[in-house]
């Protein structure tokens, strides 16, 4: 026991009860301090604070400084007060859902990771419609748009939904006892239920109607449609079914009436494993004006004018019924139509013929066409519902606003302010209106120009049903308690029509009344597609004679002067999503332009107008301005020469151009929609060159090949039909001791190699035969990965980080065989010097070819070798990893790196203000895949293989005590590739497709010659090229 | 004493009739005297530019390497340009104490000291260089196979960056031991003279208390002999380590074997060429005339002369392989780095090393100071180039046409390059006022030999 020393001072102390020793022994010091400093010792003592409150001061004073700088950020993490039944910290949620946001209609999936979606991905369940393009996948990002509207406005004043229901439903009253017309301008909704709320809304107010409008108009082909089987829909085709393709202006593989064709077509694309030699593929040929995905994968692709287009359908038409109509083709032309029809003849049903042509004679032709070769393909009988806009309509309405004959309208998902070509009529008109009501995401054109403004939920807070094909349902469900305090547009109706009602309920009931038959509707959510066998009746057979007279109306003579072909971009589509930042940096698979649209013109006619594409000091591209004129709208624009556009005609892209509701690095290109008079798409344009150069920001500054026929092995048809892998895919070879030996043996090989049999061992297979270009792949890695944005300074800077990319190669002679043969030729120096030269032009009608090319992780990796810190090495399942923390960014690996798919953080993408997107916000974080590092500056980053998904599929097996199966393993791309052109799997699974696909003949890796021995492989590109005749 | 003589069809390697005192007083001037304003105004220049150049450096640190030209394509630009650059400038200050010490070449001794301390100082900017084009020049340590606590992390031996670590602070320090080495008799001398007591207090720090007793002197030839022979292998070593940077990897116009030899020779050629700058103009600030004598030059203009050959041989050789070869990839490199975007960095490196000192083989042009001069600074021009188009149009077409594009420089990659000469002339220009610039006592041994005045008196006496 410790004690402590006692000094005994007196005897007193013994008494412990004295009061004068307890009154000392409190007094610390028993005599006076000497105070010299202070003569009047009086003040001193006058002071009430001590000397030891003094220290007490200072002591708490410090202490609360310290603990005060010691007080980290606050980072705000609420803890479930009662746990969510399916919400597993760390696990993802799946959930079923559709989008249907009038321009894209497709049946997902949504991943969420604790209650917030991340990701987009197709339903490869659902029966059709399973298909998500890059749109559809980025459209996750447009939910965390930090520009959305958090709340309804009125009077572009905050306002809060009870004054605002109130303030609509008495307007909507007062018009309805006044009569006064109210139109309801909507999108698309393909939507049963959203029908019957419109429905109940019409008929308690009946002085509304409906117009649908859809911003890029397929009206003609539903015209025709209507015209011929009654219901406004647009037949559907399965390309699968096809053996030749005959598409005449239509770009199938792109937006071309919804979509989603590239799952069916790419089916009929690969050549079956050669067995007996007549394996077989589909012919595609492609008669259009702009360079198109479906045109850069034809087969044969003829650029023509749209006259001749036109011209062209009447031909084959007039041929098909041997009544010949009077058309003036041009020879070479025409014996190109000639190809076309005899490749028709010969493949009976199973030809088929598609066209975009804008007008109804020839949407009918099509119609006939395809029933009297009775293509199996076409099927009209469950027809497409995913457009249903009437441009007659929509002009009429547009008249009628602007002739003040409506006095109130409501736009529901639709922004016709920015999107017709009279935006500022129809602006000025709304102010004037008693009502004007938008139903919209953002504080777009049309919202700024309205009373009041309804903020509507994104899909994925929003609850759906959908018929996008006759007899095939679908739903959508929330995923997300609403960000904002925002209302879904049928919810709010039903609320205004006196029900107690919720949109779900409604929808449920519906269902259960009208479709589900008995079946049950959690099992359709859970699916998130239902389909009832029921078709539309049809027995349209066509009378020829009819159909003659619409085919020689057909025939027009070529007008003078230029014409503009107004298209939607892969990445951009109709422009509603013109805030995600994933789509401005998604470069266009055929131009490989981000962050633009631009006016695509063929060389010769650039040169004749004088406009140019020049290169500058940094490899950056530039283009002249030019004006185009259509009637009296004009716009500047910036010119791309397009390899490929026919002479004659110039191609723009809607879905720029917009300012509101985008923030200012947004704001990019010009509003082609200016130009896109009565909805329609081909204008008569006169086009003079204008001031200045516009900066580019392309991520391909190559075009061509350069006869490089090992980056992309192709061979014909016939060729692999009758020859030896050896004669169209050779391995290449090395000369060790004068003997021609591969470059696969292990003879030439330097390293020892390391037993990779046990255990996993990834592979990533890409066929170039059905790889279409899309760039779904490139969104999902985008998402999946949590790929920075870096904005078009830095993409015109060649600091794209796309993990994955799409390269696009035109040829430049007519075919990139030709190509081979011409480098093969070359003799002399001079010779090279000049060939090479010309090389670096692509031809004026190239062939185009696609390769997805991402981190190969090859087994011998030269950017392994090089780094000084070992921050990039090797797995033991074949990925190359890339250890981020260890990283001191030397960027000697993506020196080293022959397909240079290593990526360089430049700047700190995240939280950085310079960097003003998704990353730079609270809201726009949240999609941020939690299982994916985000990369701070100074360190490389390339594509994983997906490692985070892997390594979940393995754990997942793990856990359950089970084998993976094949089908189990993935990764952000091979998921999102719906075509099946990227097939990931482990090759020591010897029954795996893709360890079948590795011992294909048509296999080869990239730069075999290098000896990386990669782990991506590629499967050569074959072409259903014409025999010559 | 044999070593006393030397054939009289030799030229005197010390001019103007020297006697031992005036070599002291000649060399011992500088340090001892006011700098005059040429000097000021010189330094002045070169410090702004240094200035100048940490900015940039700190603007680069700060904000990411994306201040620079750099792209997804072209990883390395003028930063590794200018890296090996420097390394190679830093070559003829060993090659020449070193190599021509065990050669006996005595001509060297006018020139080692300025030579050896230009190798310092360049290698000091070419360190500068692989760290601060790191992404995170924070963590360069961990280049170093230091035992850490980061787990069983250790560095990759098998990455030429790494043996260019190893390379390049071996070289700095071998070198620096050496060069103050042969600095420590000419100090005692400065200190021996020295007046001021802080001067003579700093001097004789930096002289190692040395007192030129014979053991001294014994023990000083011992060092140099041995630390000559250390030094060699490095001459060889160093830049053949830089070159596997390139040899070793797999990029066409990089992976070449001819890199070693081809480096090296560059590097000898770039060294002697920037001693020859940095001499023809100390000469004549600092009244060194008869030390440096034209003799000196126009030996060092031979050595440019035949390693300029040299190295267009190399270029001719790749040139040839690459057709040789056979391999598309390989051929188009060339032909691209010849007739491609980049020709004007390819010709003028052809014409600033290869054809350029091919006028050396004239007397009468190779003894010319200015000439001599201007010669030393367009092959400098040209080395530059020869490292900027092995980096840039290599990477900048490579093999997948995809990915092809250009690089164009920025204010700040030029700021650093421009803070780096600098950086050099504050260095070498601090050093031409402290330190003893010949080596005086190196020089002294000669001066019987091959003194002008000593050899006067012996054809007197002949």
């Amino acid at each position: 026991m410790s004690t402590v020393k006692k000094y005994w001072k007196s005897v007193d102390q013994l008494d412990q009860k004295n009061p004068i020793v307890d009154k000392l022994e409190q007094n610390e010091f028993p005599n006076k301090l000497p105070q010299d400093f202070n003569k009047d010792d009086s003040k001193i003592e006058d002071v009430s604070t001590s000397r030891r409150d003094f220290l007490k001061y200072a002591g708490f004073t410090t202490a609360a400084a310290t603990v005060a700088a010691c007080e980290g950020p606050v980072i705000k993490s609420v803890p479930y007060v009662v746990q969510p039944e399916r919400i597993r910290p760390g696990v993802a949620n799946y959930y079923a859902s559709a989008i249907a946001d009038g321009y894209d209609f497709a049946s997902i999936l949504v991943k969420t990771r604790e209650g917030r979606p991340i990701k987009i991905k197709r339903n490869s369940d659902s029966p059709l419609f399973g298909s998500a393009n890059a749109r559809v996948h980025a459209s996750i990002l447009s939910m965390y748009d930090s520009l959305r509207l958090r709340g309804p406005k009125i009077n572009k004043t905050d306002s809060n939904w009870n004054d605002f229901r109130s303030e609509i439903t008495k307007k909507l009253d007062l018009l309805s006892k006044s009569n006064k017309p109210i139109v309801l301008l909507t999108q698309t909704f393909a939507s049963p239920t959203a029908k019957s709320v419109i429905k109940k809304l019409i008929s308690k107010y009946p002085n509304i109607t409906q117009v649908i409008y859809d911003t890029v108009s397929e009206s003609e082909a539903l015209d025709a449609f209507e015209n011929t089987y009654g219901l406004r829909a647009l037949a559907d085709y399965d390309f699968s079914k096809s053996e030749t393709i005959i598409s005449i202006d239509s770009d199938f593989l792109g937006d071309w009436q919804g979509g989603g064709y590239d799952k069916n077509y790419a089916k009929a694309r690969v050549p079956e494993n050669k067995t007996h030699g007549n394996s077989k593929m589909s012919y595609h040929m492609q008669f259009e004006s702009n360079m198109t995905l479906s045109g850069a994968n034809a087969d044969k692709r003829i650029p023509c004018t749209p006259s001749e287009l036109k011209t062209v359908l009447a031909f084959i038409y007039g041929e098909l019924i041997n009544k010949s109509i009077d058309t003036t083709l041009d020879p070479k032309l025409e014996k190109s139509a000639f190809l076309a029809l005899e490749r028709i003849k010969s493949s009976g049903t199973k030809a088929t013929v598609v066209s975009g042509i804008q007008d109804v004679n020839a949407q009918e032709l099509i119609l006939a066409i395809n029933t009297i070769i009775k293509s199996e393909a076409f099927d009209p009988k469950n027809p497409r519902l995913v457009r249903k806009g009437n441009s007659n309509e929509v002009n009429k309405f547009v008249k009628d606003l602007t002739s003040e004959k409506i006095s109130g309208l409501i736009t529901v998902g639709v922004n016709p302010v920015l999107n017709l070509s009279n935006g500022s009529i129809i602006s000025d008109a709304i102010k004037k209106l008693d009502l004007s009501l938008s139903f919209s995401l953002k504080m777009d054109e049309t919202a700024s120009a309205c009373n009041y403004v309804a903020a509507t939920h994104h899909y994925l807070e929003s609850w759906g049903d959908y018929e996008f094909k006759t007899g095939y349902y679908f739903l959508a469900q929330p995923t997300i308690r609403p960000l904002f305090d925002t209302l879904q547009f049928q919810d709010f109706i039903l609320s205004i029509t006196d029900e107690n009602e919720n949109y779900y309920s409604f929808i449920k009931k519906y269902w259960t009344d009208n479709l589900l038959g008995g079946n049950s509707f959690s099992k359709a959510l859970h699916d998130g597609y239902y389909k009832k066998a029921y078709s539309i009746k049809n027995n349209k057979s066509f009378r020829p004679n009819d159909m003659f007279a619409k085919a020689s109306i057909l025939v027009e003579k070529d007008k003078k002067g230029m014409s503009l072909i107004l298209y939607p971009k892969t990445g951009m589509g109709d422009g509603q999503q013109a805030n995600n930042p994933w789509l401005k940096e998604f470069p266009d698979p055929i131009t490989r332009v981000s962050w633009d649209n631009y006016i695509t013109i063929s060389k010769n006619d650039a040169d004749v107008i004088g406009l140019k594409n020049v290169s500058v000091a940094n490899g950056a591209l530039n283009g002249s301005y030019a004006n185009i004129k259509v009637e009296n709208q004009s716009l500047i624009a910036p010119v791309l020469i397009q390899p490929g556009q026919s002479e004659g005609t110039i191609g723009l892209a809607f879905g720029f151009g917009n300012k509101m509701g985008l923030k200012k690095e947004m704001q990019v290109g010009v509003n082609a929609y200016k130009l896109y008079i009565n909805q329609n798409r081909v204008q008569q344009v006169s086009i003079t060159p204008a001031d200045g150069f516009h900066e580019f920001a392309c991520v391909q500054l190559h075009n061509t090949l350069m006869g490089r026929g090992d980056i992309i092995k192709e061979t014909t048809l016939e060729i692999f039909n009758t020859k030896d892998k050896e004669y169209w895919n050779p391995v290449p070879k090395v000369s060790k001791n004068h003997i021609e030996t591969m470059v696969t043996s292990p003879e030439v090989d330097m390293w020892q190699e390391f037993d990779r049999s046990i255990g996993h061992h990834f592979n990533l297979s890409i066929d170039l035969n059905s790889c279409t270009g899309c760039g779904a792949c490139v969104i999902a890695c985008h998402a999946e990965n949590n790929v920075p944005v870096v904005g078009k300074e830095e993409v015109r800077k060649s600091r794209d980080m796309h993990w994955l990319r799409i390269d696009r190669y035109y040829s430049s002679e007519e075919s990139f065989d030709q190509d081979n043969k011409s480098v093969d030729d070359i003799s002399g120096l001079g010779d090279s010097l000049s060939k090479f030269g010309q090389m670096e032009n692509p031809s004026e009608n190239p062939q185009v070819v696609f390769q997805p090319v991402m981190c190969q992780h090859c087994n011998h990796a030269p950017c392994e070798t090089v780094c000084p810190v070992a921050a990039t090495s090797h797995g033991r399942q074949g990925q190359n990893h890339m250890a981020y923390n260890r990283c001191i960014g030397t960027r000697y690996c993506a020196n080293n790196c022959p397909y240079k798919v290593r990526r360089f953080n430049w700047f700190l993408y995240n939280k950085n203000d310079e960097f003003d997107y998704h990353m730079n916000d609270d809201l726009g974080r949240m999609v941020l895949n939690p299982d994916v590092v985000v990369r701070s500056r100074g360190v490389m980053e390339k594509c994983s293989f997906c490692i985070q998904m892997t390594q979940k599929t393995i754990l997942d097996a793990k856990l359950e005590g089970r084998e993976v199966k094949d089908s189990d393993w993935s990764c952000a791309c091979s998921d999102a590739c719906e075509s099946g052109a990227m097939v990931f799997g482990d090759i020591n699974d010897k029954n795996s497709e893709v360890s079948k696909l590795k011992s294909n003949d048509r296999m080869y890796h990239l730069l075999e010659s290098v000896g990386t021995k990669p782990n991506v492989m590629y499967q050569v590109k074959v072409r259903n090229t014409d025999k010559k005749i | 004493m044999s070593s006393h003589y030397e054939a009289p069809i030799r030229k005197p390697l010390v001019t103007g009739d020297k006697s031992y005192h005036d070599v002291t007083e000649d060399i011992a001037s500088a340090v001892e005297g006011k700098a005059n304003k040429l000097w000021w105004i010189v330094f002045g220049i070169s410090l702004s530019a240094f200035s100048w150049g940490i900015g940039c450096i700190i603007y680069t640190v700060s904000t990411g390497i994306g201040v620079w030209g750099l792209n997804k394509t072209v990883g390395w630009a003028w930063d590794i340009t200018n890296f090996v650059w420097w390394v190679g400038i830093g070559h003829a200050g060993t090659l020449i104490s070193a190599v021509l010490l065990l050669f006996r070449q005595k001509w060297r001794m006018a020139i080692n000291r300025s030579a050896e301390a230009m190798t310092i100082f360049s290698v000091i900017q070419a360190g500068l260089f692989p760290i601060i084009h790191m992404g995170r020049p924070w963590l360069a340590y961990w280049t170093l196979p230091i035992p850490n606590t980061f787990g069983s992390l250790w560095v990759n031996f098998n990455s030429p960056l790494l043996w260019d670590v190893f390379a390049i602070s071996t070289y700095l320090s071998v070198s620096l031991v050496f060069w103050w080495t042969g600095l420590l008799p000419d100090f005692a001398m400065i200190r021996d003279r020295a007046v001021r007591p802080f001067q003579k207090k700093i001097y004789s720090l930096l002289s190692f208390g040395w007192s030129g007793r014979a053991k001294d002197w014994q023990r000083f030839e011992e060092v140099s002999l041995v630390l000559a022979g250390l030094a060699t292998p490095l001459v060889l070593s160093v830049h053949t380590i830089v070159s596997f940077d390139f040899a070793t990897s797999v990029i066409p116009g990089w992976h070449t074997t001819i890199f070693p030899p081809y480096f090296v020779a560059g590097a000898v050629f770039s060294g002697f060429a920037m001693v020859n700058t940095l001499l023809i103009i100390m000469r004549k600030v600092s009244n060194l005339e008869d030390y440096i004598t034209i003799q000196h030059i126009e030996l060092m203009n031979i050595v440019i002369m035949i390693t300029g050959s040299i190295v267009g041989v190399a270029y001719i050789t790749e040139l040839f392989i690459a057709w040789y070869s056979g391999v598309e990839y390989e051929q188009y490199a060339f032909l691209n780095r010849a007739t491609g975007p980049y020709w004007w960095a390819y010709w003028s490196m052809m014409t600033c090393n290869v054809f350029s000192p091919q006028f050396m083989w004239f007397k009468k042009l190779r003894t010319s100071i200015m000439f001599s001069f201007i010669i030393s600074i367009v092959v400098n021009i040209g080395m530059w180039f020869e490292r900027f188009v092995i980096i840039v149009t290599s990477l900048h077409r490579d093999y997948l046409p995809s990915s092809w594009t250009m690089f164009s420089p920025t204010f700040v990659d030029v700021g650093i390059f421009i803070g780096t000469i600098g950086f050099f002339f504050v260095l070498f220009l601090l050093y031409a006022r402290t330190f003893p610039v010949i080596a005086q006592a190196e020089v002294k041994t000669i001066l019987k030999s091959s003194g002008e005045y000593y050899k006067k008196i012996r054809d007197k006496n002949e």
